[in-house]
């Protein structure tokens, strides 16, 4: 399609009014995390005043940063379990063909997608019976409900993706399914398992809802709720200037590896079609 | 007889991508692959051996011993893969199977924190949902929370904001794919920034715009003042007639992205030349947009709806930490959360909650069923 100037040029705005709502909440985020005092409350959109002091205030409680130590262990915890299941649940609903597959796969789309509320108050109770609850485990056996069936869904399809020929030549070599899971698919594989390990990462970090019921205490909290939390000396005062901090603390890890990952993460969550 | 280049296009595109998805699909699907299969009922189309040629040519002896060793490694790759689907079976029977069915169990009895337990809930079948109450008067009352306005809120809330939001969502998804769908500097750098709204946790995205729309500091009342479109700062999220439409800003800006690049990757399957041939046509790019461009993204934008649907319907996370005590955006999942947690009503929540789980199946089969989507990919 021809554009004339005046098309171009109203093109690039388009472009810009997307770049600039995209980006300016975070932007003003990290904005206010610099402010302090009165500064706080002058709402203003290029920098004024910069002060690490909100920075300094939540990193000295401590249990922020050991808010931060459990939500990467249980997010890698979890993930790791996760595919650990996943790469061969998913080489068999991917390459053998097998009476109710189809409806193995929907169902399996069914549990990643039914709503967290409807297995609350049955988690609830076998988490208390294993003994588990305010534990990381009980976070890390409930995040399992969503990130096993995403990782098996995406590897699913990216599996199916990967040429016939090569695993027909490893069966007629004798290659058993495990041979060829193993030695064969997985190093062809190790991009997909990047990316759906990454979004299934994102998926268990940014979760709240299991993390708010099933811890109490503070050393147990996941960063989510450590910053749904955070609360001020009274209860009137709602402290912007560390919760700006917290958000931004925790936010710029998963910018820089989206980022990084950019053109992985839209592969995968394309293929998955699933919203990690 | 112009059109006819375009149409042929779309014609022999079509064709090529079901030839070519039909032969990989019996590449994959070797013979004997289920029971079914051996006597040619449920796969008949599919080749009885491997390659597909082995049978015509060879002698009947060695065509009988290779079938056998065939059958036999057709039977030892379903066993495998048996093996290899029973530990995440297992898994996901305990972590989703069977605390959903315990959920529903608790819908019907009258399960409280202090109760839930020890065992002495007691089963109150469908009281928790709709009871039929007749008092000494003669008066006949119902109870439960089929007849509980609150819970009617809190549906019609849900579906008010799913129905906004995804609509919003798509149409916002669709101009920024196919903005990114041109060619034009720093696309990548665009498609980068959108991605940042994606990123952000709904817990620090809540609390971000929960300050930029605070009613005395925040950014979007002092700008929307100054530029004079208000008189007076508006309290977005505490006032019921604005905080349903925080929530929806705030959605719609942190799940636009995804809807963008799915849709995007829908756009990029087009062939360029079915453009160029429309463009030779002479056809005007609006109507390039509706008989082209609309038709063959509709299964990619179908599937895309139902994913943020169903998030949209179980929405609890932005809506707790944006608006926690309005009555104008609870939903079924924070009602459901609130009877749990903070009333300890295990019994009600339950019910509750199992409802919306069948109000989400309900939409799912529905839609599946209406839009024709083909979303485990068996059949494309």
């Amino acid at each position: 399609m021809e554009r004339t100037p005046f098309w171009n040029v109203m093109f690039y705005l388009g472009v810009l009014v997307i770049v600039v709502i995209a980006v300016f909440p975070f932007y003003y985020a990290v904005l206010t995390s610099f402010e302090t005092g009165t500064a706080i409350f002058r709402p203003n959109l290029l920098p004024e005043a910069f002060s690490m002091k909100n920075y300094d205030q939540v990193m000295n409680q401590r249990s922020f940063g050991r808010s931060v130590l459990n939500s990467v262990f249980i997010a890698s915890t979890t993930v790791c379990f996760a595919l650990l299941l996943a790469v061969t649940a998913s080489y068999a609903l991917a390459r053998v063909r097998f009476r109710g597959r189809g409806l193995l796969l929907m169902t399996i789309l069914g549990v990643s997608m039914f709503p967290q509320i409807a297995v609350l108050s049955g988690l609830y109770e076998l988490v208390n019976f294993l003994g588990i609850y305010n534990r990381p485990f009980s976070l890390i056996l409930s995040y399992t409900i969503f990130t096993l069936p995403f990782t098996v869904w995406v590897l699913t399809t990216f599996m199916r993706e990967l040429p016939v020929e090569i695993e027909e030549a490893a069966i007629v070599d004798g290659a058993t399914p495990w041979v060829i899971i193993t030695k064969v698919f997985m190093p062809l594989l190790w991009p997909a398992l990047v990316t759906t390990g990454l979004l299934a990462f994102i998926g268990a970090w940014n979760e709240f809802l299991f993390a708010l019921t099933f811890t109490i205490s503070e050393t147990q909290r996941t960063v989510p709720v450590a910053i749904a939390l955070l609360s001020g000396a009274s209860v009137q005062e709602i402290p912007w200037g560390p919760i700006m901090a917290a958000s931004v603390m925790v936010t710029v890890p998963l910018i820089v590896l989206v980022l990084i990952f950019q053109r992985k993460i839209v592969a995968g969550l394309t293929a998955g079609g699933v919203k990690g | 007889m112009k059109a006819q280049p375009t149409r042929w296009l779309i014609w022999k595109w079509i064709s090529k991508t079901c030839w070519s998805n039909s032969s990989t699909l019996k590449k994959i699907a070797p013979g004997g692959a289920t029971p079914g299969a051996t006597s040619g009922t449920v796969y008949g189309k599919v080749p009885k051996n491997w390659s597909g040629e082995i049978m015509s040519s060879t002698d009947v002896g060695t065509a009988r011993t290779a079938r056998g060793r065939e059958l036999n490694l057709q039977q030892q790759r379903v066993r495998a893969a048996y093996m290899f689907l029973i530990p995440m079976l297992v898994m996901l029977a305990v972590v989703a199977a069977w605390p959903l069915f315990r959920s529903i169990s608790f819908s019907f009895t009258d399960a409280s924190a202090n109760t839930i337990f020890n065992g002495q809930s007691e089963w109150i079948g469908f009281e928790n949902y709709l009871e039929r109450r007749v008092r000494s008067n003669g008066e006949v009352r119902w109870r439960g929370i089929l007849a509980d306005g609150d819970w009617w809120n809190a549906v019609w809330n849900t579906v008010r904001f799913s129905l906004i939001s995804v609509s919003l969502e798509t149409f916002f998804g669709l101009l920024v794919a196919l903005v990114l769908n041109a060619e034009f500097k720093g696309r990548g750098l665009v498609r980068a920034a959108i991605l940042i709204p994606w990123a952000i946790p709904t817990v620090v995205s809540a609390r971000m715009w929960g300050w930029m729309l605070n009613d005395q500091f925040g950014i979007i009342n002092h700008l929307m003042m100054s530029i004079g479109l208000i008189d007076q700062p508006i309290a977005w999220t505490a006032s019921s007639d604005t905080s349903m439409i925080a929530v929806l800003i705030v959605d719609v800006w942190k799940t636009t992205p995804f809807m963008a690049l799915l849709i995007l990757a829908g756009l990029q399957l087009i062939p360029r030349d079915m453009y160029e041939a429309a463009k030779i046509d002479g056809v005007h790019p609006v109507r390039v947009f509706f008989k082209i461009t609309l038709p063959l993204l509709r299964p990619a934008i179908m599937v895309a709806v139902i994913f943020r649907a169903l998030d949209a319907l179980r929405i609890f996370d932005l809506i707790y930490l944006l608006t926690p005590q309005s009555d104008a955006t609870v939903t079924m999942s924070v009602l459901s959360y609130r009877e749990i947690q903070q009333f300890g009503d295990y019994g009600e929540g339950s019910a509750m909650s199992t409802l919306l789980f069948f109000i989400i199946t309900l939409f799912v089969l529905l839609y599946i069923k209406l839009g024709k989507v083909d979303l485990s990919g068996e059949k494309s």
